[in-house]
């Protein structure tokens, strides 16, 4: 199962997503907060200073000799110097009247009283000024007169100075942003984690490996792994159960048929008559013929079973073929017919064991089958880097001239076997094997004169 | 008949165009022109002697050959009057006057300027991009060597008011300063010295009454002292005295060590400039004089400037550009000054 | 031969037993694991033929015992599984071969006959009938100190006519005992092997003699 699963987005990709916005909302939200807040600040610096500027002019402020007078002190003015060379303005008003300064400095809109001096930011001169206002009150002749005194300073200082905050905050957010981001990737890097090293450790099992899931995993993937391994014990379940019924349906298949036929064989032994002894071997026959097709048949449901999970070990051809042929002696030599087995060095390949000798034995039993008495069958192993090549060579009728191709298709068989017991699924299943193995399957008549060869090639390990 | 008729029209023409028809008074006016076919003009007014600040004009000149100067020295007062009430068109204003610089940038009435010579100026020697400070002038005393020939010279003010309480009848009629209700510079350094320290009026109290005398500026002061006429000036430009070659041997320069007031004379471009771009150059130019290193001292004709004068001499006090200087500009604050002033010199 | 016959399925078991018996052997029939012990304590056979399931147990771990516990008997294990896997490991628990059902009797006569070979190394099981000494185990004849290896289908034929000397035994039944039922052989097919055994008696003093329409016996000259 190579096809690509509908994915719904990486899991890596939303969490870093999530915290970096989460992060970068963070981030804004803070330097927003830290920006109008130290802003406040230096307006109130700014504020608190014009303040005691004013302060100090009001408390300048005095009756002399009849008249009202303000000796303005030079640190009230001195004191609003700073490095942006703010401008300075100033009036001062009596009983509302100008008394000096700069006659159009704008009035505050709010009434400012004695206890509560008055902020307002305006403009002046085109350029945007903080002003504050205060008053005081004297007493003149015997009667209250109201002194009301007005300071403003340019803003460029301001201006400058929420600059340099607006910066920094801005350099802080940004490197309170890049480590969000770095923390935000080693999170998703380590949350996903356990993930694939899961996801690794079941893809490295065999095909067959069907044990549950032990490795260790944190909370959250705790009911995947518990589903997981609930599937996977499903699975072996039913996989037994299908091992286990094919395994019944030949027991249960075979097994009368075996009765049938050792009483037909019995029998066989005990009519004279011809037409009776005829009739009993061709049930005995029929009965050779439905047990083969059902082994056969079951043979094909594990070879396709288990080349759709083939298991790759190291096998010796050479030794696993010798052990076939010594098999199959005791058949062959009910036929007189001879093996002839020719091997070198051990070959190595690399594949599934029990497949590759279902294999070999179909083909050899094949080739005593269709092989007359007294014959020879020759097994030759080759190798020609890097394949191997396994040939058996029979003196028997050779395949049709006419559609050998189409013998390891499903049930087909020789138009030239018709008298001979076969289902026609043994070059299928053989050529199934092979081709799962990476090898080919030629079947050509012996180029020695009579017969057919079968040969199956494997690529060496 | 025609030709005289047509040469007084020319004179007339010619000098109303030379003086626009303003209500302030100039006193000197010269012209450095250029020898191009179409001269850029640039028009000057300074409180500077004209004799003093020419190299600096030639020196620019050198370099923009194409431009004609208009110099037109005046008083500061005059200079206020020039730009604050009559918005004359002046492309350069050139003053000793630091508040009344001040006051002209902090009323919006000066240009901004910012160029790679700006860059040279400390701090404290521009306010904001409107006023540049291009000297270091100190307010010095100066004493004739004839008639105090067999005293002492005074080190400090204290000193100056012992000599001069000691020898009343020396000196009556014979000591002169700043008038301080006609010039600006003689009320910004006489209200630096009220700052500092109260000795000032008491220095003023004495010398009010020695009968003394009170003058425009520093130059008629050198030449009193040097003439003999008087024997103390107090709060004469130093600058202008050591300029003053032919002085020399007539008169003492003495910075009074108890404390020196150093003025900074200071330019700046009215918003009337009718020429900022060649304005600006003049600027630079003045800057460049003053704080390039590379400069030469040749074309500078000012004391050269200190960049840490307290390292070096701890009496000194340059005046610092910022808003305080607008504080004894202020009306109530400068008619208490003046009456208290008139009180101690006048004594009514 | 004696044999030990384990296997469930009466029908199957009882014919399994007539062939056996048909051919001269000697056989006892267990249905049961349980039964089978009892047999063997009591009885010495040449071999056990086992079926793998059984109703008290499986037939392979009854034969894992019997190996752990020293049982030398040699083993065919008679199986329907397909597993070839199924079927080799029967090998590895020391089973000395096996057959899957249904299988073919001769295949299986065989099988038993290759076994004990290798099983009984140099013991025999001679038959004798006049001078001719015939060995079913090693496939030989001897007369005259000759000792003559034997084809297989010769092997086969002239042990079915020194099983039953004197007897006559006919063409057919020959054909059918000889050649599998996918070999269609005529009679004829027949008058090769005995007259390759007439060849391999001669000198001696027994004779195949053919009887005209009824076929072929062994006698004494």
């Amino acid at each position: 199962m190579n096809g690509m699963l509908k994915g719904t987005g990486s899991i890596r990709w939303r969490l870093i997503t999530q915290l970096l916005s989460g992060a970068a909302i963070l981030t804004i939200i803070l330097i927003l907060i830290v920006r109008s807040f130290s802003q406040q600040l230096a307006e109130q610096s700014q504020d608190n200073i014009l303040n005691a500027s004013l302060t100090a002019i009001l408390d300048a402020s005095s009756i002399q000799q009849g008249e009202l007078t303000v000796d303005i002190p030079y640190s009230a003015f001195s004191m609003l110097s700073n490095l942006s060379n703010d401008r300075v303005f100033y009036r001062i008003d009596q009983d509302g009247a100008f008394l000096t300064g700069y006659a159009d400095l704008p009035k505050p809109k709010l009434r400012a009283t004695t206890d509560t001096p008055a902020f307002m930011t305006s403009t002046y001169q085109d350029i945007e000024i903080r002003m504050v206002t205060a008053t005081r009150l004297l007493a003149l002749e015997g009667r209250p007169i109201e002194l009301q005194a007005s300071i403003a300073q340019s803003r460029n200082g301001q201006a400058k100075t929420l600059a340099e905050i607006s910066n920094m905050v801005m350099l802080f957010g940004s490197g309170f942003f890049v480590i969000s981001a770095i923390i935000a990737l080693l999170a998703a890097q380590s949350t996903v984690g356990p993930l694939k090293r899961l996801a690794a450790s079941v893809s490295r099992r065999g095909p067959h490996d069907l044990r549950p899931v032990t490795a260790s995993v944190p909370e959250e993937m705790a009911p995947l792994v518990q589903s997981l391994n609930q599937f996977i014990q499903r699975l072996d379940t039913s996989l037994t159960r299908s091992e286990d019924f094919i395994a019944e349906a030949a027991h249960r298949v075979r097994t009368p048929l075996a009765t049938v036929r050792a009483q037909a064989e019995i029998t066989l032994r005990r009519v004279d008559k011809d037409e009776n002894r005829a009739t009993l071997k061709e049930m005995i026959r029929a009965i050779d013929d439905s047990s083969r097709a059902a082994g056969q048949l079951l043979d094909h449901a594990m070879v396709t079973f288990r080349t759709d999970h083939l298991e790759r070990s190291k096998i010796d051809l050479g030794a696993l073929a010798r052990e076939t042929v010594d098999r199959l002696q005791a058949v062959a030599a009910l036929k007189d017919i001879v093996f002839s087995y020719a091997e070198i060095d051990p070959t190595q390949i690399f594949g599934d064991a029990i497949l590759i000798q279902n294999a070999l034995q179909n083909l050899l039993d094949n080739a005593i089958k269709y092989s007359p008495m007294e014959s020879d069958i020759s097994v030759e192993l080759t190798v020609e880097t890097p394949w191997v090549t396994l040939s058996i060579c029979d003196q028997g009728l050779g395949f049709p001239k006419t559609g050998a191709e189409s013998l390891t298709e499903r049930f087909a068989r020789g138009n030239n076997v018709a008298g001979i017991v076969g289902s026609g699924l043994g070059l299928t299943i053989v050529d199934e094997v092979i081709q799962a193995h990476g090898g080919n399957l030629i079947i050509s008549n012996n180029p020695n004169g009579v017969g057919a060869c079968v040969s199956i090639s494997l690529p060496l390990s | 008949m025609r030709l005289n008729i047509l040469a007084i029209v020319l004179t007339l023409a010619g000098l109303s165009a030379a003086a626009p028809s303003l209500s302030f008074e100039i006193e000197h006016q010269e012209s450095f022109t250029s020898s191009s076919l179409e001269p850029e003009m640039l028009r000057i007014i300074s409180t500077a002697d004209i004799e003093l600040f020419a190299p600096l004009i030639t020196g620019f000149q050198a370099s923009n050959p194409k431009v004609t100067v208009d110099y037109h020295e005046v008083s500061s007062t005059e200079l206020m009057r020039a730009l604050q009430d009559e918005k004359a068109p002046y492309d350069i204003a050139v003053s000793s006057a630091m508040d009344l610089q001040t006051k002209l940038a902090n009323d919006g009435l000066a240009l901004a300027h910012s160029s790679i010579a700006t860059t040279l100026l400390p701090g404290w020697g521009k306010w904001h991009d409107y006023v540049f400070a291009f000297t270091q002038e100190p307010a010095t005393i100066v004493i004739s060597t004839k008639d105090f020939g067999d005293l002492p010279l005074p080190k400090t003010r204290q000193d100056l008011i012992s000599i001069l309480r000691d020898h009343p009848d020396r000196f009556r009629g014979r000591v002169g300063t700043y008038d301080v209700r006609s010039s600006g510079l003689g009320y910004l350094f006489a209200t630096q010295d009220a700052r500092t320290s109260e000795t000032f009026w008491r220095l003023a109290e004495v010398m009010g009454n020695l009968d003394i005398q009170l003058y425009c500026c520093s130059g008629a002061m050198i030449d009193d002292v040097s003439s003999g006429k008087i024997s103390v000036a107090y709060n004469v430009l130093g600058s202008y005295a050591m300029a003053r070659r032919d002085a020399q041997d007539t008169i003492h320069i003495i910075a009074p060590q108890d404390f020196t007031t150093v003025m900074m004379r200071t330019v700046l471009i009215p918003t009337t400039s009718q020429q900022p771009a060649i304005a600006s150059k003049f600027v630079d130019h003045l800057i460049q004089a003053a704080w390039d290193e590379n400069f030469s001292t040749a074309d500078y004709p000012f004391p050269a400037i200190n960049r840490d004068p307290a390292a070096s001499d701890t009496s000194l006090r340059p005046i610092r550009m910022g808003p305080g200087l607008l504080v004894y500009l202020d009306k109530l604050k400068k008619r208490r000054f003046i009456n208290e002033w008139e009180n101690a010199i006048l004594q009514p | 031969m004696r044999f030990l016959l384990v296997e469930d399925n009466i029908q199957l078991a009882k014919a399994i037993c007539s062939h056996l018996l048909l051919d001269g052997h000697v056989v006892d029939h267990a249905d049961r694991l349980s039964t089978t012990a009892d047999f063997l304590a009591t009885t010495a056979y040449d071999m056990i033929l086992l079926d793998i399931m059984l109703p008290d147990g499986d037939g392979r771990e009854f034969l894992n015992r019997y190996r752990a516990s020293a049982g030398e008997i040699p083993v065919i294990v008679l199986t329907a599984r397909s597993e070839v896997s199924d079927r080799v490991g029967v090998l590895d628990l020391g089973a000395d071969d096996y057959i899957t059902k249904p299988f073919d009797f001769s295949e299986l006569e065989a099988r038993c006959r290759a076994v004990l070979r290798r099983h009984s190394g140099g013991a025999t099981n001679i038959k004798s009938f006049g001078e001719v000494e015939f060995d079913g185990l090693s496939g030989t004849i001897t007369h005259h100190r000759t000792t003559t290896n034997l084809r297989n289908k010769e092997l086969r034929l002239l042990e079915i006519f020194f099983n039953v000397p004197g007897q006559i035994c006919s063409k057919s039944k020959l054909v059918d005992r000889l050649f599998s039922y996918d070999e269609d052989v005529s009679e004829n097919a027949i008058e090769v092997y005995v007259a390759r055994l007439r060849k391999h008696l001669e000198g001696s003093n027994v004779q195949i003699i053919t009887v005209r329409g009824l076929g072929y016996r062994l006698s004494l000259v």
